[in-house]
């Protein structure tokens, strides 16, 4: 099996099919084409931009470039983990919970996978690196915006009780620990239950892509594994390293529940 | 001896309105406040307990709260707020030990210990004072901090909080700051144990008036 090129004319008469949707949502009323048409034109310029991009980089193999982009991205979804904060921590401390945890997990899982599972040599090369720490940080800034926010909606709400345990003598973590609990839960559900449906019910987008590029479906089958178990890992580490630092930031030194470092969006 | 001294306590809250607060209370000494809502009462406990961000010290037999941490302070001073937070799922999660104390502090409240098997979320409002109030003393604290803390309940069980409390503030000389909206009741405590009613108003603290 070889790959089939697609020329511009096929992506052409796919987007057809976004045009034929949006003049359907204008006949309807549905007031979304321009957002759609926009939504289409965005994915279709940072797409060609990364393929671009990609192509000079996996020619290139520089370090630095690789190490540049990779900030980029981890900028990037940190950023998107704070604004679906509904209460955000005050100053830098918003950006650098969700940032900070996504760096210790993302990397920390595509850097022992690079080098202990796949083996590749070097191990940043960009063909294996830039793809699989994309999938990590997609997939675990969505376990850790959930965690985080459920940590802060459940103290906000629970104000009352996380005080009067506090009130009892009980120490800050015991006063919050059955709310960080409840966070880390939800942040980790959507991946235990990708997990169980995986080939069931969809087929994952990565192995997808892989058939359609040409290799065998086992090998395919394998790499989703990697991928899925990859990102098990990653959110949850992420998820706990989140929920833990935001926990602990919304106590003081003198263990009192500081509500006031969280801001409503 | 002085058990229980507020020295310069100022909560630094946003918009609290209280200037520093000087208030020394002996073994067993009782001062009732009252003030218009939003005066700060609810603010004071909160500081004395170090619930909130605040200037100032406070001694507890002679002991800086500075030099304690917070966890063994708020054990000490014992703030019942007026509003009880409950967690997990039965009474008995709110007890450490359930000897016979804990079940002569619910027998004087008038629960049996079937109590300890009783849902949390299923509790009235003023079941969960006095619980709340019973689930407090359990925990031995050397003074007491009662904001509204028998608002809720009707004139039995108010009297058998009322008494509880002041047979614990005698076994114990626990001195006792308590914050209540009641003409009367502030009267009559004043009356039985010779307590100070003051009035926080306008940032301070002062004497009340005589009605």
């Amino acid at each position: 099996m070889s790959l089939i090129s697609l020329s511009p004319w096929d992506l052409a008469l796919a987007a057809g099919l976004v045009l034929l949707l949006a003049a359907l949502s204008w006949r309807l009323h549905l007031d979304i084409e321009r957002r759609m048409l926009i939504a289409a034109a965005r994915s279709t310029v940072q797409l060609v931009l990364l393929g671009l991009v990609l192509k000079v980089l996996f020619e290139a193999t520089h370090p630095l470039l690789i190490a540049l982009l990779a900030l980029v991205m981890l900028s990037v979804a940190g950023w998107e983990v704070m604004a679906r904060q509904r209460r955000r921590y005050r100053g830098a401390w918003g950006y650098g919970i969700g940032a900070l945890s996504m760096f210790l997990s993302s990397f920390g899982v595509t850097v022992l996978s690079l080098t202990l599972i796949i083996g590749v040599t070097p191990w940043y090369q960009p063909q294996y690196l830039i793809p699989l720490l994309g999938m990590l940080l997609g997939n675990t800034m969505n376990g850790i915006a959930i965690a985080l926010d459920g940590l802060t909606r459940q103290a906000w709400e629970g104000r009352v009780k996380i005080e009067a345990r506090l009130l009892l003598g009980e120490g800050w973590s015991e006063a919050i620990g059955d709310i960080r609990r409840e966070a880390l839960r939800a942040g980790l559900i959507p991946i235990v239950n990708a997990m169980a449906s995986a080939g069931l019910v969809s087929l994952p987008g990565m192995m997808t892509g892989q058939i359609l590029a040409g290799s065998p479906p086992l090998e395919a089958a394998k790499y989703q594994l990697l991928i899925m178990f990859m990102i098990a890992a990653g959110t949850g580490l992420g998820s706990v390293a989140a929920v833990w630092i935001g926990s602990r930031r919304l106590f003081d030194e003198r263990e009192r529940l500081r509500l006031d470092r969280l801001r409503m969006k | 001896m002085t058990a229980l001294r507020l020295a310069g306590l100022r909560p630094l809250v946003h918009a609290a309105p209280l200037r520093p607060v000087d208030l020394e209370l002996g073994d067993g000494d009782i001062v009732l406040l009252s003030g218009p809502s939003g005066a700060g009462k609810s603010l004071l406990l909160r500081a004395v307990a170090d619930l909130d961000p605040n200037a100032g010290e406070v001694f507890i037999a002679e002991t800086r709260r500075s030099q304690l941490p917070a966890t063994e302070w708020r054990r000490r001073v014992g703030l019942l707020p007026a509003e009880s937070g409950w967690w997990g799922e039965q009474v008995s999660d709110h007890f450490r030990l359930a000897g016979d104390e804990v079940a002569a502090l619910l027998a004087s409240l008038g629960f049996g210990t079937d109590v300890l098997d009783w849902d949390v979320m299923r509790l009235s409002t003023g079941e969960r004072q006095r619980l709340a109030l019973a689930r407090l003393l359990a925990n031995g604290p050397e003074a007491l901090l009662l904001d509204e803390a028998t608002a809720n309940l009707d004139p039995a069980n108010r009297e058998r909080a009322e008494v509880l409390i002041l047979d614990y503030r005698e076994r114990r000389g626990a001195p006792l700051l308590w914050v209540s909206h009641d003409p009367d009741q502030r009267a009559r405590l004043a009356a039985a144990t010779d307590g100070r009613r003051l009035v926080v108003d306008g940032g301070r603290l002062q004497p009340e008036e005589a009605p």
